[in-house]
């Protein structure tokens, strides 16, 4: 369905119960991220934006409010349909690569196909172009140890796109990275906005979100500010690709 | 997610814990290689049984005063049964469903000389010429006691050749003569080598005629001989009766000569290779319970070992599980992932104890001359009881595992 977002959130509010401490994570946000969209995630930290990105990447569910992914209220699944939305629609990038230190980068990058039954010919062939494509190929049996920071990552982002999925949920993907790879990372992850994948990063570094079409600001469990540039107002794709 | 995907994970962790894996599977591995040894041992023992308990004689039925058996024993009871005698021999000897009546009386002697030369503790037999029907004694060289040697009360004696071995090893010892206790016999016949029988040789022995043994060794020296004495009467039933056709009558027959009333118990006792039969399967009986409680108590333990370190590897692997649940992976994924693991290295360790029970027991075959064989079921059931044990003890720190939270999980150090 073109005209529809592929996120909307209605009101959703998140309240963490431990012992007799209520902590109100989120309290009503209204979001919506057009497909194509390039957004970045703002926002000290305690404002909800973890919170708002395990709810987007189907990782946890609302207290209250709906979230509509790719027209599916994520409220009404139950834990084995949240597990298909993570493997099918969802990518994650994490700041610290969360890569499997016995598997090897091809093995990483294929873990996503696994859990989503596909064949192991086809695992290979995907996984192979993947690698090429965040320029891996002859890095592809080496295991996590062997790699470079900025290396996981690529490989990291390459595991992110093994299911094609509708959404890539990057949570500070250049935190644990030096200056000239956290640039390749951006770099890939332009490309990535480019080729017409929905992008939203979390971070602090306002360079990261210098790459972003629109920046939302997160403060106390609120959106405190969409920055949404005037031409990726509704259908976001016609804006990132002219 | 495919089996074969999840067999893979489970071996990489094996590949990269080996002496925790093979240190947790100990367990298991005694467990099994208990319960392997010991079926197959007592297996070869059951045949070496029954292979010697056929050489007795197949179908002969015992009259005696005590019952063979184990366990308590009221001496009172038995002293006050009167002891059979040749005429309980003669009457049994007209019963029409037996074919041969042997009565027999033994004791313990202990010197036994030649040239001073001496064997002690020998079983001395006085016995008919009928006897060749109820045991199987085969003369090697020379002859039997016959009923001439009976009638005359002749002082020859046939030996085993556990005798001849010790006192004649060089020389034919028919023609030769003995002493027993002081009193000389003339060797008439070597029997054939038996073997032993339950530990006992059976070629320790010599053989009187029965008149003769009641001539020169008349009286009962201890008690426990007075108990215990009296003559066995072995009988064998004619062809086409069966034993226990055979054995009612011979009950009857005797009950009727002592007199007994329809409410009184049996004052002798009827004796047949069921008995030993029964003595020995009491034993091993015995024995398997011992070994289930041996198995059973080393596969709980290995169990625990198994249940304690899938925990550790649970604990260990929180990140993982997080990242596979954030990636795509089900409860059920996770879940069938740890308990593969349980799984596999309960039943590696089963095949490992299997083995090496085989082993064990292929060694005392070697060893101890047992045919030993482990039935294809014990294998099976290896199989089977550490797979359950991998199960069973697998099960929590699996769904443990599955029930982690992704968020928590993830956000794990």
């Amino acid at each position: 369905m073109p005209g529809q977002p592929l996120i909307r959130t209605e009101n959703l509010a998140k309240v963490y119960r431990t012992g007799k401490v209520e902590v109100r994570a989120l309290c009503g946000v209204d979001l919506e991220v057009g497909r194509g969209e390039y957004v970045v995630l703002m926002g000290p930290s305690g404002s909800g934006k973890s919170t708002l990105m395990h709810l987007l990447g189907c990782l946890d569910t609302p207290t209250s409010g709906h979230y509509w992914l790719d027209d599916r209220d994520i409220t009404t699944l139950d834990e084995v349909e949240l597990a298909r939305f993570r493997n099918r629609q969802v990518g994650f990038v994490f700041q610290s690569f969360n890569l499997l230190p016995r598997l090897s980068a091809r093995a990483n990058v294929t873990l996503p196909m696994v859990y989503a039954g596909v064949k192991p010919r086809e695992r290979a062939l995907r996984a192979r172009e993947l690698l090429e494509q965040v320029g891996l190929a002859d890095r592809a049996d080496h295991r996590p140890n062997e790699l470079s920071g900025g290396e996981m990552q690529r490989v990291a982002l390459a595991r992110a796109l093994a299911n094609r999925p509708s959404l890539i949920l990057a949570d500070e993907p250049t935190g644990n990275l030096d200056t000239r790879t956290s640039e390749e990372i951006m770099t890939l992850l332009d490309n990535f906005a480019r080729q017409g994948n929905t992008i939203i990063i979390v971070t602090h570094d306002p360079e990261v979100a210098a790459h972003a079409g629109r920046v939302v600001r997160l403060r106390d469990g609120r959106i405190e500010d969409d920055d949404r540039p005037p031409s990726a107002s509704r259908d976001a794709r016609t804006a990132v690709k002219p | 997610m495919t089996f074969w995907d999840l067999l893979k994970l489970s071996l990489a962790t094996f590949r990269t814990h080996r002496m925790r894996s093979f240190l947790t599977a100990l367990g298991i591995i005694i467990g099994v290689m208990t319960v392997i040894a010991i079926v197959a041992l007592i297996q070869g023992m059951n045949f070496e049984v029954e292979r010697q308990i056929s050489t007795l004689g197949s179908n002969t039925i015992y009259v005696q005063k005590v019952a063979w058996g184990m366990g308590q024993i009221d001496f009172d009871e038995l002293a006050g049964r009167p002891d059979l005698g040749l005429a309980d021999a003669e009457a049994l000897g007209r019963l029409r469903s037996l074919a041969h009546v042997a009565p027999q009386r033994s004791r313990n002697v202990n010197r036994i000389t030649h040239r001073g030369e001496k064997v002690t503790s020998v079983g001395l037999v006085g016995a008919t010429p009928a006897v060749v029907h109820t045991v199987n004694y085969r003369v090697e060289t020379g002859r039997f006691i016959n009923t001439d040697d009976s009638l005359r009360k002749r002082a020859v004696c046939v030996v085993g050749p556990y005798i001849v071995d010790n006192l004649f090893p060089e020389v034919n010892p028919v023609g030769r003569k003995l002493t027993i206790e002081g009193r000389r016999f003339t060797i008439i016949g070597v029997l054939e080598a038996k073997g032993s029988f339950l530990g006992q040789s059976q070629d320790n022995i010599i053989i009187v005629p029965l008149s003769t043994f009641d001539k020169y060794f008349p009286e009962p020296r201890s008690r426990r001989e007075r108990i215990f004495g009296g003559i066995t009467i072995g009988a064998v039933p004619r062809p086409g009766v069966t034993v226990e056709q055979a054995i009612d009558d011979m009950r009857e027959l005797m009950r009727r000569r002592h007199g007994l009333g329809y409410d009184k118990p049996d004052d002798f006792a009827i004796n047949t290779q069921d008995t030993l039969r029964e003595l020995y399967q009491n034993i091993t009986r015995v024995a398997f319970i011992v070994m289930i409680a041996v198995a059973g108590i080393s596969l709980l333990v290995g169990g625990i070992g198994i249940m304690n370190i899938m925990l550790v590897a649970v604990a260990e692997r929180t990140r993982e599980i997080g990242l596979r649940k954030a990636l795509g992976a089900t409860n059920r994924d996770v879940l069938w992932q740890f308990l593969l693991e349980a799984v596999l290295l309960a039943v590696v360790g089963g095949a490992i104890g299997i083995l090496l029970g085989l082993g064990i027991a292929k060694l005392a075959e070697a060893l101890a001359h047992l045919k030993a064989a482990a039935p294809f079921w014990t294998i099976l059931l290896g199989f089977g009881f550490s797979a359950g044990v991998g199960i069973f003890f697998g099960i929590y720190p699996a769904s443990r595992a599955a029930r982690l939270n992704p968020i928590d999980a993830l956000r794990y150090e």
